[in-house]
């Protein structure tokens, strides 16, 4: 782009006023950019501060996330980029990130002591520019100035695709641009294309909007907002009536254009129309209105899907929170899903692995989830997913943290199953199925290492794997275990029957749980032997052998002493077979109870019990040995489904079979336990 | 070549601060941006860094009195602390922090309170001897960046 019609945008657009003097940016830039940097330790401001002049550049320092955003406030064009720590008390610099991209677009460069990779992803994920590990050095801080040249230039392109290129005469519309610019989909696109002349432009046009503005976040709060304005105003809206009623600041029409893009695609999608991976994240956005009920957790779901799988820290906060808490309110589905998986893998990983690492893989991992759902579900898994989500969301809720999981997660997933009870199987299935066609697709697409981690990590952990797996299992793993289960039905214990469907194979991938898992498949090979692990052992670490099949290179397969946890897992993927065993006592019984419930052949109760927490499980896996149904485990793969979705497809299906199960299952499983009585809480 | 005595005692005093493994490169940083107009940052640094932190470990201290001990609580505050000293360059006292957050991690409370009492250690060793590094800095006066005719 030429100076001069750079200028000409530039002069339009607020945030080309940063520019200095505008004539020449090349002159004096980078010297004179203006930094805004946050951080509550008071020896790392002063050291970045005194780095900052020397590099040239004008600074501005704060040591509050809330003074930042004030002075952000009062002086929108005031800054051109953001410095902030991750860490700090009034605020957590995620949040900072969020609101500053969502209000401000600025571009925003992470810092923190804290170099573990699930913290750099979250900053990765929220939309973060940059990470810096501390302590920083003065060579680090004298190139950021790219991201501001890099966020301008996508800006001037988007401008210039609305036609404004022209020696400025469009300007003026630069938030008209952003209708031009907008998604593709609209058509908008074309009338800006008549403005232009421009065959260069074209390709602009469609680098803008790929690139468009700066990712928004679209938080909960935010979706919910959007999705109320859509109520309103019905799905056939305009991006521009509903940026109007939703009165956001901040907010561009491309923004909105681009989230109802998905939103409708979402919509299709549950209406039956196939799916595509892409429709994931409109899925899991869009599941916030379709699923009604869902409050706060759904507008996190979306908020990860919009986020393009980013999850954010709030969302995830809330989620865990949400779980943690087991806080019923929240029911997004996807979220539920996600926070399935979050929670699961909170616990577990609380259990066992560091905090931080925890999270971060639970972050991951719902996005992967809610990537993964979406896609693979066709419209009658949509349905079913809906409803596994909601059971899901139910069990999210419930989610107890760590140890309380189990047997929050066993309501829920009784409540689920009670509620869906034959839809359930039938979607579960089909859900399961589906899953498992795309699993492998899901997690190719998603970012499998995410789910995989997510997946993995809870899996490894093994409280946190039996949780995890169940989690995103519960879309996904139910029908992963239900397949198996279904086959496992002659199996004794492990009937999980993994080695004969798919699924198991997936379980039988030991390899990717390493650690305990490996060690505790121990003989058959993958599921199967795992189930043997489970029904013969107590102790057997089902999870690790969860975690294998799942085929998520858990590496952090931390803890492998809840085997149980795992077993639980497994247990449930694989249809609760192995459950039984007792191998849920006390480890993450909710994550087998839960992997169980997936499977509801019958295992619902089992899994509903699954949730329960050990107590349950290991009631209930003795007692219920296998009862693999053999419809219900398929033998779609598991492997694949699992891994890939874990998330809400597993969840979902494992909801809507253990909804079936819980409510059918008396005969069947001897459960009768699970019943949300039972389910030890 | 220091040709001053004191510069000289100086450039002894900075070097064994590196070879005994107190301060790492950061330092190094912290110097780098030491000018004519900021002709004693990095004591300023080292001061407000002393300051600060002084509240952290009481905090800490706090926090290992209350039994059982909230890990969860005791890494966050030494991550803060670790960070802090990171900063400046304090590496004894950077390496004690990771071993302390690696305690809490899991769940050592003895291995805590041990590393703890070697990290304020290390940090009041550290401490004392900035004190006679800045002091004799003061002294030296300013670093000449031109050669001054004698």
């Amino acid at each position: 782009m030429n100076v001069s019609s750079v200028k000409g945008s530039m002069s339009i657009s607020s945030s080309t006023s940063t520019w200095k003097a505008g004539d020449t940016i090349s002159d004096q830039f980078p010297a004179g950019l203006r930094v805004l940097v946050v951080d509550d330790d008071p020896t790392c401001l002063m050291i970045l501060e005194k780095m900052l002049i020397a590099c040239l550049y004008k600074v501005t320092k704060c040591n509050r996330a809330e003074t930042a955003l004030s002075k952000l406030r009062e002086n929108k064009n005031g800054y051109d980029i953001v410095l902030s720590d991750v860490h700090m008390p009034d605020m957590d610099g995620f949040k900072l990130l969020e609101h500053i991209g969502l209000e401000m677009d600025l571009p925003v460069i992470m810092m923190s002591a804290d170099d573990g990779k699930q913290v750099v992803m979250k900053g990765v994920t929220h939309g973060a520019c940059d990470y810096l590990i501390k302590p920083v050095r003065i060579e680090a801080l004298k190139n950021i100035w790219q991201h501001v040249v890099r966020k301008r230039k996508n800006e001037w392109k988007e401008f210039e695709q609305s036609g404004s290129v022209e020696e400025g005469d469009r300007q003026p519309k630069q938030s008209d641009d952003a209708d031009y610019s907008s998604s593709a989909n609209e058509g908008n696109w074309k009338g800006s294309k008549k403005r232009k002349d421009e065959e260069e432009e074209t390709d602009e046009r469609d680098d803008t909007s790929t690139l468009k503005k700066p990712r928004v976040v679209w938080s909960v709060e935010l979706h919910q907002q959007f999705v109320a304005a859509v109520n309103q105003l019905g799905i056939d809206t305009v991006p521009k009536k509903i940026l109007e009623l939703m009165n956001v600041p901040g907010l561009t029409r491309e923004n909105v254009a681009s989230h109802l893009q998905k939103y409708r695609l979402y919509l299709r999608r549950l209406s039956g129309v196939s799916q595509h991976q892409s429709n994931l994240s409109t899925i899991i956005s869009a599941q916030d209105p379709t699923f009604g009920s869902l409050s706060s957790l759904s507008g996190l779901d979306l908020q990860t899907l919009a986020a393009t799988g980013q999850l954010p820290a709030q969302s995830l906060a809330r989620l865990q929170a949400a779980g943690l808490g087991r806080a019923t309110a929240k029911s997004g589905i996807p979220i539920t899903l996600v926070d399935q998986r979050n929670i699961f893998s909170f616990e577990n990983p609380k259990l066992r692995f560091g905090e931080g690492q925890q999270q971060h893989m639970t972050n991951k991992q719902q996005v992967n989830l809610l990537h993964g759902i979406p896609t693979t579900m066709e419209p009658k898994q949509l349905v079913s997913l809906r409803h596994a989500a909601q059971s899901i969301g139910n069990m999210n809720m419930q989610v107890p943290p760590h140890g309380a999981q189990s047997s929050q997660n066993n309501p829920l997933l009784m409540q689920m199953g009670q509620q869906q009870q034959q839809q359930q199987q039938s979607r579960g299935q089909i859900l399961v199925d589906s899953t498992i066609n795309h699993a492998p697709r899901l997690s190719s697409s998603m970012g499998q290492p995410i789910l995989s981690n997510g997946i993995a990590t809870n899996v490894s952990s093994r409280n946190g794997i039996p949780e995890n797996i169940r989690a995103p299992g519960y879309s996904q793993t139910p029908s992963m275990l239900n397949f198996p289960m279904n086959h496992a039905s002659e199996l004794p214990g492990n009937s999980f029957a993994l080695g004969s469907t798919p699924g198991v194979s997936i379980l039988t991938s030991k390899g990717a749980f390493q650690e305990d898992v490996n060690s505790e498949i121990k003989g058959s090979g993958g599921l199967m032997p795992s189930y043997d692990v489970f029904n013969d052992l107590d102790q057997h670490k089902p999870q690790s052998w969860e975690l294998q099949n799942v085929g998520m290179a858990f590496d952090t397969s931390q803890h492998s002493n809840s085997l149980q946890g795992n077993l639980d897992l497994t247990q449930s993927a694989l249809g609760q077979q192995g459950f039984s065993s007792g191998q849920m006592n006390g480890h993450n019984r909710s994550a087998a109870v839960a992997s169980k419930a997936m499977f509801s052949t019958g295992d619902v109760k089992e899994l509903g019990s699954a949730q329960n927490v050990n107590q349950h499980l290991n009631n209930l896996l003795v007692d219920n040995t296998i009862r693999v149904k053999s419809e219900r485990v398929c033998d779609t793969s598991p492997a694949n489904i699992f891994p890939d979705h874990f998330g809400q497809d597993d969840l979902m299906s494992a909801l809507l079979k253990q909804q079936e199960s819980v409510a059918s299952s008396e005969n069947e499983f001897d459960f009768d336990g699970y019943s949300m009585n039972n389910i030890p809480v | 070549m220091e040709r001053n005595p004191i510069r000289m005692q100086l450039a002894i005093m900075r070097q064994s601060l590196f070879d005994q493994g107190h301060v790492d490169e950061q330092f190094v940083q912290l110097e780098e941006l030491q000018d004519d107009a900021n002709p004693n940052f990095v004591e300023e640094v080292v001061t407000l860094y002393y300051r600060d932190s002084a509240r952290i470990i009481l905090n800490i201290e706090q926090a290992l009195e209350r039994k059982p001990f909230d890990f969860g609580k005791l890494d966050a505050y030494m991550h803060q602390f670790k960070g802090s000293s990171s900063s400046i360059g304090a590496k004894k006292v950077k390496a004690e922090s990771t071993l302390f957050r690696e305690c809490c991690k899991s769940g050592n409370g003895e291995g805590c309170m041990r590393s703890f009492q070697q990290l304020k250690k290390e940090y009041a060793t550290l401490r004392k001897k900035f004190g006679a590094y800045f002091q004799l800095a003061r002294q030296a006066g300013p670093v000449e960046t031109a050669s001054r005719p004698k």
